[in-house]
């Protein structure tokens, strides 16, 4: 007997529910796919293209040729992230940028690794998530714009799911690969290697990658202190199979960064370092009719150890440690029924985030000054997501949706009382219902693709956002107070994009609006005494009324030859609150214009890239107007074949010019690196 | 139904793994000994009675001092209930003496223990010292008892007891009433005595002592949601609250106000005045 079950608000129809779930399988990416290697149960969806999705292909240099479109095959996570279409990075320094998607950063976005929940440890956002990678594990990263991300988490402004490189039982026996890359402008260096074994029934993959890096110079030749770093990761891999029809499959990750200067900030990092480990269960079929069912759980645990020991003049010395450890689990099962495409998804995750804060006094007789910055705080969040795409004639319908249940728990009495100065009544624990539901409407006109999308979601607020204990901003030169009492964020997103290619030419253009009600953002409050010496007020986090945002890009690839094309993007973004006021963080015009070059073994690219002056500044968070710069960047590379191995050589500039510029998203107008000359070397053992 | 069962099942074996349990308070010790938490400051026979003192501190301190006092009969090796007490300590300094304030000594829960507290206004030294007489009255017959004491500066050298003399040409005693700091909002009470004579020292009522914490090595750092001291006829203590935002060392300036709002001694805290007159101390 089949179960029907009645689907939201799709009404009338009684469709089957999916449900049982858990972790997919990774599936293949369809531009991973490689000619001779047989197809497992690849979820390709032939249905919907995935219009609002952007895939950043990282992929490592043995498994594919895709990696000759990026210009700088060993760049950091970072420079791969950046260079995508949607999402934009923060910098602090030349390591662990925070990244940006719709304007909006990590406490309205979900980041995850294979879709598991991970939280930085760092109250001062010094370890997004993506720095507990790196390009040697991954093979590429989705981007889910606004609820279209549902499926990951609570998001307002989207996903990223950064997906780990498997072998995935292709047939390909032993392969291993070396790799190693130099930059001239922070003389740093990089060493990867790894090694894979991979058969139909058993798979391991192991890879090891080291960076070092000195302090940059800006162009023009000034030097930007305190923006070194170190860090290696080492990650592995394996599947068994079971059966034809079951795999076991199981990823560790390790990463360690030592002496990370950030040169925007006061403090540096003396140790990041993170374990992140999963297990999973795929089954191709499930019960009855439903296929796919993958089950994750996972664990990860974070210590992240920043100081000041290393700066030679600060009004007060000081240790701010701060750890996350966060398990959970997914499961996730497909049904396809006539003209359905259904996901069901369960997933929950336990989050313990605690954070100190200790200060040395000047006079040594005096007891070390002591607070916890993050109270210890318990986050147990459990969610249902829901999918059903349906194909029409010559269109197609996505809807979904996510229910979820937070519960905050503060843990620790000294951290409780604490707060319950600024919150008497504060209760110790606090339970939110989440909700998302988004509709997505796309249809073809012979080449002509028109998609909108129209969607609610909310967000509960951060650790920091909620729970902080005067947690200094040095962009705006405020200590931020959390807000337990803050409403939950809650937005209304409408999306469009019309994909029109017309001969050689593509033409895409997108957009989306964000309506933001309770939008949480940090106020003055005068009364309040600053803790951090030097700071120029107290800021508590607040609702604002609403907020808008809205972005809209223009998109074009034009194929001059088969060898040669032209890609050009200009974006614009807008965000401001009920007031009129200038959000922070909110991009001015850019634009990015590349000549790339490929044929079968020769690649290379002219990039010009630049952003007009930024007139919408924020100035009450620190902002100022940022001027116009353009830069040009130039790389190529080639492939020898020696014998059945492979070598890969690559060389570019970036900046060629030696431009003095910072960005919108430098951290207190940090300027960025100047001229760059960098050279990598691959060499693929087969 | 038997896939929506399961799901509920893997729903509720999440719910499982991922739950967590709060740890429950112990029960409180329970000791035969009333003062068996205290330490003995203090043992004197006198009239064929041991007179035994009591303090939560390790000894006589300069400021606030809580004291248990109960006497034993030696002839019959059992303390004995509903004595009625006075006290006077009297310092002896080299040109003259004088007494302190002190509260009565009353009784507690326990009939055989009586207890009080004496704001010492100064530290014994190698020339001065403090003697203690204790005047208490047993059935219909009164006895008399005196003892030398030690009153020792404080360990961490902070300051808990101000000796001033206001506008209006008085002289009062204010003394912190010790408590263990917490980073938190504290309970925090002082009591305040005037010096009538060398050896009175009535208690102020109804006048009001403002607060203003700060952290010296943290650029005169403030705290939030303080409370002044008000007086409160029960207790006759001045009782408010005490915002701590980190654990170091504080420095709790004062003001206090009569019952017309005058300021008879202290200042605020400005950019220019970063400390007042009149100020306790913590660390912790």
């Amino acid at each position: 007997m089949k179960t029907t079950y009645p689907y939201g608000a799709w009404s009338g129809y009684l469709g089957h529910l999916i449900l049982a779930l858990c972790l997919g399988v990774i599936p293949l990416s369809p531009q991973k796919a490689q000619a001779q290697e047989p197809i497992l149960a690849p979820i390709i969806d032939s249905i919907l293209p995935i219009d609002l999705k952007e895939v950043i292909v990282i992929s490592s240099f043995n498994r594919g040729i895709e990696h000759k479109s990026q210009p700088k095959p060993l760049s950091t996570l970072d420079q791969y992230l950046e260079s995508s279409k949607k999402v934009s990075m923060v910098k602090r320094g030349a390591y662990a940028w925070d990244p940006m998607l719709n304007d909006m950063t990590s406490e309205r976005l979900s980041i995850t690794i294979d879709g598991m929940r991970i939280f930085g440890a760092c109250t001062d956002k010094m370890d997004p998530i993506t720095s507990y990678v790196d390009v040697s594990n991954l093979s590429d990263i989705h981007v889910e714009s606004g609820q279209q991300g549902a499926r990951h988490g609570n998001v307002i402004g989207g996903a990223l799911d950064m997906r780990l490189e498997k072998s995935n039982f292709r047939p390909l026996g032993w392969t291993g690969a070396v790799e190693t890359g130099y930059e001239s402008n922070n003389t740093a260096q990089i060493v990867g290697g790894e090694l894979n074994f991979s058969n139909e029934h058993f798979y391991v993959d192991t890879d090891l990658i080291y960076r070092k890096a000195e302090n940059y110079t800006a162009g023009g030749g000034e030097e930007v202190a305190f923006s070194q770093f170190e860090k290696y990761n080492l990650s592995t891999n394996a599947g068994y199979k079971v059966s034809e029809n079951q795999k076991l499959l199981a990823s560790f990750i390790f990463d360690e960064a030592r002496d990370v200067g950030y040169p925007a900030l006061p403090m540096d990092v003396s140790l990041a370092r993170a374990f992140i480990g999963s297990l999973s269960w795929v089954q191709d079929s499930f019960i009855g009719d439903l296929e796919n069912w993958e089950t994750k759980l996972y664990a990860n645990t974070i210590t992240h150890i920043m100081d000041d020991s290393q700066r030679p003049d600060v009004p007060i010395r000081m240790d701010m440690p701060g750890w996350s450890d966060t398990y959970g689990f997914y499961t996730q099962t497909e049904l396809i029924l006539d003209d359905h495409h259904l996901i069901g998804k369960l997933d929950g995750y336990y989050n313990r985030s605690l954070a100190e804060m200790t200060m040395y006094p000047n006079d040594p007789n005096e007891q070390d000054m002591f607070m916890l910055t993050w109270p210890d705080v318990r986050t147990l969040n459990s969610g249902i997501y829901l999918e059903d795409k349906i194909s029409l004639k010559e269109s197609s319908v996505k809807l979904s949706t996510r229910l979820a249940l937070q519960t905050f728990n503060v843990a620790d009495d000294f951290g409780l009382n604490s707060l319950r100065i600024f919150y008497p009544d504060m209760a110790q624990r606090q339970t939110r219902v989440l909700k998302s539901v988004s509709t997505h409407y796309h249809r073809q006109f012979k080449a002509l693709h028109l998609s909108g999308g129209l969607a609610y979601g909310d967000r509960a607020p951060s650790v920091s956002e909620g729970f902080g204990f005067y947690l200094f901003n040095s962009f705006d030169n405020h200590d931020y107070i959390g807000n337990p009492d803050l409403k939950n964020e809650k937005a209304l997103e409408a999306n469009f994009k019309m994909a029109w290619p017309i001969k050689n030419l593509d033409i895409a253009v997108e957009g989306n609006y964000f309506h933001t009600w309770d939008y949480i953002i940090g106020e003055v409050h005068p009364e309040l005494d600053v803790m951090t010496i030097g700071a120029d007020g107290v800021k508590v986090y607040t609702n604002l009324e609403y907020a808008n945002l809205y972005n809209v890009s223009l998109d074009m690839v034009y194929q001059l030859t088969s060898e040669l094309d032209w890609s050009g993007l200009v974006s614009y973004h807008r965000g401001t609150d009920q007031n009129g006021r200038n959000l922070p963080f909110i991009s001015p015009v850019d634009y990015r214009a590349r000549f790339t070059y490929g044929d079968g073994s020769f690649s290379g690219s002219l990039t010009l890239s630049g952003a007009l002056e930024q007139n919408n500044f924020s100035a009450d968070f620190g902002e100022d107007r940022t001027p116009a710069y353009t830069l040009l960047s130039l790389s190529m590379g080639k492939t020898f074949s020696m014998g059945q191995d492979r070598l890969y050589a690559k060389m570019g500039i970036e900046n060629i010019f030696d431009t003095y510029y910072s960005t919108y998203a430098d951290w207190n107008n940090i300027p960025r690196m100047g001229r760059n000359f960098f050279m990598t070397l691959s060499y693929a053992i087969n | 139904m038997k896939t929506i069962k399961s799901i509920f099942a893997l729903l509720f074996l999440s719910m499982g793994i991922v739950s967590c349990s709060d740890s429950t308070d112990d029960a409180m010790p329970v000791s035969d000994n009333p003062l068996e938490a205290f330490n003995l400051t203090s043992s004197f026979e006198a009239n064929g009675h041991v007179l035994e003192l009591y303090s939560d501190q390790d000894g006589y301190f300069l400021g606030y001092n809580e004291v248990y006092v109960r006497i034993k009969d030696l002839s019959t090796e059992s303390y004995i209930p509903d004595v009625t007490i006075a006290w006077n300590p009297v310092m002896h300094m080299t040109d003259k003496t004088h007494s302190c304030p002190r509260s009565e000594i009353t009784a507690t829960g326990d009939a055989t223990v009586y207890k009080g507290y004496i704001v010492f206004q100064m530290a014994s030294n190698t020339d001065e010292y403090w003697e203690l007489s204790l005047e208490y009255r047993i059935g219909g017959t009164t006895y008399n008892a005196t003892e030398q004491i030690v009153v020792n500066a404080p360990v961490d050298g902070k300051k808990t007891v101000n000796v001033f003399t206001g506008t209006d040409d008085v002289r009062y005693i204010l003394a912190m009433m010790p408590f263990a700091p917490e980073v938190a909002v504290n309970d925090f009470s002082a009591v305040l005595f005037k010096m009538e004579t060398m050896m009175n020292f009535p208690p102020v009522a109804d006048y009001t002592i403002t607060i203003d914490p700060r952290m010296p090595s943290m650029g005169n750092h403030s705290s939030p949601n303080n409370e002044d001291l008000v007086f409160n006829p029960e207790s006759g203590s001045y009782n408010g609250k005490l915002s701590l935002t980190m654990t170091g060392y504080w420095k709790i300036n004062l003001k206090l106000l009569n019952g017309n709002g005058d300021i008879l001694k202290g200042e605020d805290i400005t950019e220019e005045n970063e400390e007042s007159s009149l100020f306790f101390e913590l660390e912790f």
